[in-house]
């Protein structure tokens, strides 16, 4: 029993060192994400609080813990109240297999890639759960809306994972990541690297595929009737999700921990860095694209995903495949 | 073995217990996410059992495609309107043929539980060659050499009824706007924008 009771405690004590530095992190990330937008459109942007205004999001999140939360009478109180906890909590779970180096992994699953792509594709639960527990017709609006948009982007998302695996072979990240040591997926598979970016945007919410809470018409859509921290919850898993999705990007495109050429200088840099440094990179394209793209017509994004994307990466997944068997480098497993 | 026994109590009692809010639940809306944490914890349990492709697959296909469209069809249904079902006493038309199909169901149960016992007379043994390796390559050596054929035609039976789907609800309606994007993006402002000398009190005629 006391074994077991160990055991418990060394899994609490990982979990924790692997969650506390990405909330801290989501934290800078927000800061980063509006001091972005802020220098593009000519501001300053946060930079008041702290060095920088690096303790910007800190405060924010101090505000509104001491908010009042306020529930809507009409509304469905557990689901209401299940909504946010579950955003926050499948953005951060999904972290449990993001391999930061070849040793640093809290779980190191074989079907990894299938693991993350599962979580992100149940995270339109808490907007559909907010959205309709709030029982008032804007955020439901913006419920529908976000179930549509992500479930038609889930699918070309699949499939780009599905191309990248035909080249690696395996569903572990960690493979996958070690399949680039030569080359980065980035440059066979590019067309790729930008649907999986462009459907990451529209996956998240985020510009220009913001419609879901787009507030010149749904006011803020799903979240209209939150408040205090409930809300924190929802804009803390949002940002936590676009960390994850770039997570996802530089490992499948950029090569994970990998440093960008392995020669003696650059290589002596530790591959967490690497992973953060893409990471960042990937989020700093975020950043900007939501400052300089105005926001999609309903129907745009619509066509845009099905009709442009899927066939696009279909075709492109034919063509990948037929080019491996062609030069018969499809991957040899171990069977 | 304790914590893997623990484990599995865990998932299959909340499995269990889900699936009979599922049915008795009042609200449709509660019954979807009943069984939603259906779908989840039978995910769980086929990870217990090591198929962990199958697992994630069915939480990527039927928690995050099925029950959001699922979710997405009954929040359009009037809640208030499902009140009277089987537990308030009130007849309804659907009972009937529910337990026509439900008994259907249940016969089809028992005679795979008991057909079971003669699955070595009836199949022939598995082919799985049981080695090291992860059961994702294992479920695709299988799927794509000998099922083959029973692969593509569950595929192909999937895009007919995809198809009839389409066929069934497509109505084609008059006066109906629709935009093209090629239109809209070659426009310039020399063809769409016309500047007139507006005399007063005559007014323009614009053609539309």
């Amino acid at each position: 029993m006391l074994e077991y009771l160990q055991i418990l405690g060394q899994e609490i004590y990982r979990i924790l060192f692997l969650l506390i530095p990405i909330l801290v992190s989501v934290a800078m990330v927000v800061w980063l994400d509006r001091r972005v937008w802020g220098l593009v459109q000519k501001r300053r942007g946060p930079n008041v609080v702290g060095p920088f205004g690096l303790f910007q999001t800190l405060a924010d999140a101090l505000k509104y813990i001491f908010k009042e939360i306020i529930i809507p009478a009409s509304a469905n109180k557990v689901v209401f109240i299940l909504a946010p906890i579950i955003t926050m909590t499948l953005a951060l779970i999904a972290w449990a297999v993001i391999p930061m180096s070849e040793e640093l992994v809290l779980s190191d699953i074989n079907v990894g890639i299938l693991y993350l792509f599962a979580v992100s594709s149940l995270g339109v639960y808490g907007i559909i759960m907010g959205g309709w527990a709030s029982n008032s017709k804007y955020p439901f609006l913006g419920a529908i809306r976000s179930a549509a948009q992500m479930v038609s982007y889930e699918v070309s998302i699949g499939i780009i994972i599905i191309n990248v695996l035909l080249c690696v072979g395996s569903l572990n990240l960690k493979d996958i990541v070690l399949a680039q040591k030569d080359l980065w997926y980035v440059i066979p598979l590019f067309p790729m690297f930008v649907i999986f970016f462009i459907s990451a945007l529209a996956e998240t919410n985020r510009p220009p595929f913001d419609l879901p809470e787009a507030e010149a018409e749904l006011v803020a859509g799903y979240q209209t009737e939150y408040s205090g921290m409930m809300y924190a919850m929802f804009w803390l898993g949002e940002y936590a999700n676009i960390l994850l999705m770039c997570a996802m990007g530089s490992i499948l495109f950029l090569g994970g921990w990998l440093p960008i050429v392995d020669i003696y200088p650059i290589n002596l840099v530790p591959s967490p860095i690497w992973m953060m440094l893409k990471i960042l990179f990937l989020f700093f394209l975020f950043a900007l694209i939501k400052a300089i793209v105005p926001r999609y017509r309903y129907d745009q994004l619509m066509r845009l995903g099905w009709k442009i994307f899927l066939p696009f990466s279909l075709i492109y997944l034919v063509l990948t495949a037929s080019f491996l068997f062609y030069f018969d480098k499809l991957p040899k497993g171990n069977f | 073995m304790i914590i893997h026994s623990i484990f599995f109590y865990f998932f299959s009692i909340i499995a269990i217990f889900s699936s009979l809010m599922v049915i008795t639940s009042r609200n449709t809306i509660n019954s979807v996410f009943f069984l939603i944490l259906d779908f989840i914890s039978v995910g769980c349990l086929f990870i217990m059992v090591g198929a962990e492709f199958l697992g994630m697959i069915i939480l990527i296909v039927y928690v995050g495609a099925v029950a959001v469209l699922f979710l997405f069809v009954v929040m359009m249904l009037n809640v208030a309107e499902q009140k009277n079902s089987w537990f308030t006493g009130k007849e309804t038309k659907h009972i009937h043929s529910g337990l026509i199909v439900g008994n259907l169901v249940l016969l089809e149960l028992l005679v795979v539980v008991g057909g079971w016992k003669y699955k070595d007379d009836l199949m022939s043994s598995s082919t799985l060659i049981l080695s090291n390796t992860s059961n994702t390559h294992q479920l695709g050596l299988v799927m794509y050499t000998d099922y083959v054929l029973y692969f593509q035609i569950a595929g192909i039976i999937l895009l007919l009824s995809m198809i009839g789907a389409i066929l069934l609800t497509f109505r084609e309606r008059e006066g109906v706007k629709r935009q093209s994007y090629i239109k809209q993006i070659s426009r310039n402002p020399a063809s769409a924008v016309e500047l007139k000398d507006v005399e007063s009190n005559k007014g323009v005629k614009i053609d539309d």
